[in-house]
């Protein structure tokens, strides 16, 4: 399936893009992980999460068809 | 009954200006069954990291998630406290060195509830809201700033 992914902060630095279109042929989190961190040089040593349709996702979640993913990387407000 | 609690935009342009808090605190007057309020301002440090000085953070956010996630933290705020009024801003885009890039603004009956829900508000805001900054030298290099 496609998945539309949103970066944000250095990860979309890394990215070169706010916005990518990802072909995923698994299901969980877990494989979105390794599916993205072959795409991003830099995001397997560094701490990021995942969030599926605006909640951090565990890495069992399942991902469905027309979920919004978005990866992110550490938080620095306030 | 409170009426603060229908989700909103917390994000403001640029920094939160001395006028808005001053504004904000000139609302409350006619909410007499306030005794207390408890301000936190969050302020841009002119960190020195590695010889230069930061001059800025640019600031961004996955929004949608965000305002998610104040609306939540807000809830559960005013679950935990028994506070009259609750009020969250936060900065996007660049707030210098010095300036405000986050209000939190609680008000109660009685101090101890509005204290205690500022200092829970500030921490929840910094370790689960999805806001991210980029700490900019006087040269225009950067860092990605992380919240310890």
């Amino acid at each position: 399936m496609k998945l539309n992914v949103k970066y944000f902060g250095m990860i979309a630095e890394w990215a070169g893009s706010e916005n990518g279109q990802l072909d995923f042929s698994g299901t969980s989190v877990v494989e979105l992980r390794s599916e993205i961190e072959k795409r991003i040089p830099g995001l397997n040593s560094s701490s990021y999460q995942i969030a599926v349709n605006r909640v951090i996702a565990t890495d069992e979640a399942i991902i469905t068809l027309g979920d919004e993913i978005a990866i992110l990387p550490p938080f620095a407000g306030g | 009954m409170s009426t603060e609690k229908k989700p909103k935009n917390v994000f403001v342009q640029g920094p939160i200006t001395p006028e808005k808090i001053a504004t904000s605190i000139a609302h409350h007057q006619v909410k007499t069954n306030i005794g207390g309020h408890d301000i936190f301002l969050g302020q841009v440090r002119a960190d020195e990291i590695n010889g230069k000085t930061v001059k800025a953070i640019d600031y961004e956010a996955y929004e949608e998630m965000a305002n998610k996630k104040f609306h939540e933290i807000r809830e559960a705020a005013f679950e935990k406290f028994d506070l009259t009024c609750m009020h969250i801003y936060h900065s996007l885009g660049r707030v210098n060195a010095g300036e405000i890039c986050l209000f939190v603004f609680t008000s109660s009956a009685h101090r101890r509830e509005c204290m205690e829900a500022t200092r829970f508000l500030v921490e929840e805001i910094k370790a689960n809201a999805p806001i991210f900054g980029k700490e900019v030298f006087e040269d225009e290099t950067h860092v990605w700033k992380e919240n310890k």
